[in-house]
């Protein structure tokens, strides 16, 4: 299956330059395709002579669903320490969004242990209602129980959209979901938006390490689902007064089976040294040139309320752990302020940091690609300008 | 112990370029490389056979010439390729690619282990490994980043989360998915490379894996992808200048009026 180019096909090659995979050329005065062909549809809409055939529905062999019958904006409400992710939050709001332009409900999915009580902060934050599974087997994450409480939940209650956030629970629960369930998922997600005319869910995702943006539907099978990349979305205000329903589902002790056995947990990180969380991530490379520097950016870490990132080569070195190395082989982050300091801008480091919403850079080589990306460039030597910045600030915090 | 890995050939990241004005990507000379992830795969598959015996398979799911990410495989000690190439599996998003995989592997004769990269490159989802494990009905641990033990048909393997790391206990077979911690790939030997070349791969078409037609490639893709494009980048970056003192005020001043400090 692939685009079919027909006898119509007058040789203009308006198709090759739009393919974004490169899977056509012109050939003796004739467009053919090749295997990277995706499907997408891109050249069927630009050729003036509609000589391109998109062959086969997506999605035909999986059999019909009744898509009325689906409905509602479900966002899977991620447990961390003793509350939520914060990308919970930011779920809420955008599912609040979603849920009001189609006009349907917003339901927060909350499973664990001792949880019930929980269920209130996520009313608060935007959910009309939260299913709640609270069994003692759901205490530890594990894969198995997970999925299977989930996919119990969805085939009872039908929802059109399941959101849960980009994260490592996120994106390993949701593919066995979707899998079971036979239905779509986008990954790392970085806009959504419904469809005015078809309602359907549109899933925006980077691909290529975020050369190239990806809009994605999911039309015939339900529910359209999607994780979503941490910090794209602002999460509201809080709001106590918002009414709600909390329902507990009781589910059969079966669900709960697995053979997998959760024995430890290694905490390397305290609390507000995530990377995924922070809003302020003070990354240090090569240029940094001794582990002894990285005190800088712990000290300026702190004064931001801040995370400590790295490019590969200071974790290759065993200057500080593989869990804050940012890029194509580690971590994709996207906080409010990025700081990279002696970091060259290299696309394996960018892949993972390019949708900061703020970039500044320290380097002193003023053609390092990482100041095309940065919104404040600083040539120098982060010896001196971080000694520096890291007085000012104190000053200003007295 | 017999061991599938999943692997993938992928443009080389590194060159891939966006032409300005078509805003579409250039592959032109860009060179194919396994991805990355699934080289750690690979590698770890390889010391598990070396320390408890059994076979190595690898095995993709692509166009004919991901025969040359095979034999990359081979060179560092796998023992099987395969090959599952159709049209019939063009367009296939991550539901249809890992029913594609899955039947696969079941056609191998199955696995005590089944180890995928974390992502790839190229996809950059990270669904494949799980969605497999599902429809082999097994367990899945992700972001491996170690195997401390693999004995009496139980694996034990640390597995990377935000904050650190988790032990896990999973029985045989089950399917993981692993990281870059994981180990340091090793360079073919030249015998390894020679012994490649003449290797014979596998190839296996749609109507060698058994089952619906429709459930492969686009048919069996839930999702569609709509419109691409090649994201703006509006930056308009401030070069600050100066001593480093009127860098710092600078710099804090604007940081200020952006609302982050
Ligand atoms: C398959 C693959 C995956 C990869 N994955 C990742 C990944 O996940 N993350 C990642 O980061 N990299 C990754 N890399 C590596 C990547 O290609 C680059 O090599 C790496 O990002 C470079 O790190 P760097 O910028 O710290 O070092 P360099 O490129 O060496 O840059 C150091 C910079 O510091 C500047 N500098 C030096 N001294 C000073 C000073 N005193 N003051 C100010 N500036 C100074 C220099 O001008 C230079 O620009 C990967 C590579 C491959 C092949
Ligand atoms: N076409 C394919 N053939 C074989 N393995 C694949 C294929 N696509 C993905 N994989 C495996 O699944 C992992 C995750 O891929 P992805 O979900 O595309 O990010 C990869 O690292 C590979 O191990």
């Amino acid at each position: 299956m692939a685009a079919r180019i027909t006898k119509k096909c007058i040789g203009c090659g308006v198709c090759v330059d739009v393919c974004p995979y490169g899977a056509l050329e012109l050939f003796e005065g004739q467009a053919i395709v090749s295997g990277h062909c995706t499907v997408c549809g891109s050249c069927a809409e630009v050729c003036p002579a509609n000589a391109i055939e998109i062959e086969g529905a997506a999605s035909e062999g999986l059999g019909a669903q009744d898509k009325a019958a689906w409905s509602g904006v479900w966002v899977f409400a991620e447990r961390e320490g003793d509350g939520f992710a914060p990308v919970v939050r930011e779920l809420l709001t955008k599912g609040r969004a979603l849920g009001d332009e189609l006009g349907e409900k917003v339901t927060a999915v909350l499973l664990g242990s001792g949880v019930t009580d929980w269920a209130g902060e996520l009313i608060a934050a935007g959910a009309d209602d939260v299913l709640v599974v609270d069994h003692l087997d759901l205490a530890d994450p594990l894969i198995e129980p997970y999925m299977r409480t989930l996919v119990e939940l969805v085939v009872n209650r039908k929802p059109a959209i399941m959101l849960a956030g980009a994260t490592t629970l996120g994106r390993s629960v949701m593919p066995a979901v979707a899998a079971v369930l036979e239905t779509g998922l986008t990954a790392d997600c970085t806009a959504l938006a419904i469809d005015s005319e078809t309602r359907l869910l549109r899933q925006t995702r980077p691909t290529f390490g975020g050369n190239l943006m990806a809009t994605i539907v999911c039309p015939e099978r339900r529910p359209q689902m999607a994780t979503v990349r941490p910090h794209v979305f602002q999460a509201g205000e809080p709001d106590p007064g918002r009414q709600g329903t909390t329902t507990v589902v009781e589910m059969d002790k079966a669900v709960f089976t697995t053979a997998t056995t959760f024995m430890t947990k290694h905490v390397e990180l305290a609390e507000g040294e995530r990377l995924e969380d922070a809003d302020v991530i003070i990354a240090g490379g090569r240029g940094m040139g001794k582990p002894e520097s990285l005190t800088l950016l712990n000290d300026l870490a702190k004064l931001f309320d801040g995370a400590v990132g790295a490019s590969r080569p200071p974790v290759d070195e065993g200057w500080l752990p593989y869990v804050h190395q940012v890029g194509q082989t580690g971590k994709t982050v996207g906080p409010k302020l990025y700081l990279a300091c002696g970091i060259s801008g290299a696309i394996q480091h960018t892949a993972g940091m390019a949708t900061s919403e703020i970039v500044v850079a320290i380097n002193r080589d003023a053609d390092a690609p990482i100041f095309e990306l940065a919104d404040f460039g600083l040539v120098g030597d982060v010896n001196e300008i971080l000694p520096a910045l890291i007085e000012r600030l104190k000053k200003e915090r007295g | 112990m017999n061991i599938v890995v999943l692997i993938k050939q992928v443009p080389g990241s590194t060159e891939i370029k966006v032409d300005p004005k078509t805003n579409t990507l250039v592959r032109d000379g860009v060179e194919a490389i396994v991805n990355p992830f699934d080289t750690y795969a690979v590698e770890e598959a390889v010391r598990l056979k070396e320390a408890q015996g059994g076979t190595v398979t690898v095995l993709t799911m692509g166009p004919p010439q991901a025969a040359e990410a095979l034999k990359q495989a081979l060179s560092v000690g796998a023992d099987r390729a395969i090959l599952v190439s159709d049209r019939a599996f063009a367009g296939a998003d991550t539901l249809a690619t890992s029913f594609t995989l899955a039947a696969a592997i079941r056609k191998t004769g199955g696995a005590d282990i089944v180890i995928a990269g974390k992502q790839t490159l190229d996809g950059d989802t990270g669904q494949v490994g799980p969605e497999v494990a599902m429809h082999l009905k097994l367990p899945f641990a992700t972001y491996v980043k170690k195997i401390e033990s693999a004995d009496g048909g139980k694996l034990r393997v640390e597995r990377l989360v935000e904050d650190g790391y988790e032990v896990l206990e999973l029985p045989t077979p089950c399917v993981i998915t692993v990281v870059k911690e994981i180990n340091e790939p090793r360079l073919p030997s030249l015998r390894g490379i020679m012994a490649a070349k003449k290797a014979e791969i596998v190839t296996w078409s749609a109507a060698d894996l058994g089952e619906d037609a429709k459930r492969f490639g686009l048919s069996g893709s839930p999702t569609q992808v709509v419109e691409t494009y090649v994201p703006e980048r509006v930056k308009t970056g401030e070069m600050i200048t100066g001593t480093v003192e009127q860098q710092v005020d600078r710099l804090v001043e604007k940081l200020k009026e952006t609302g982050v400090l």
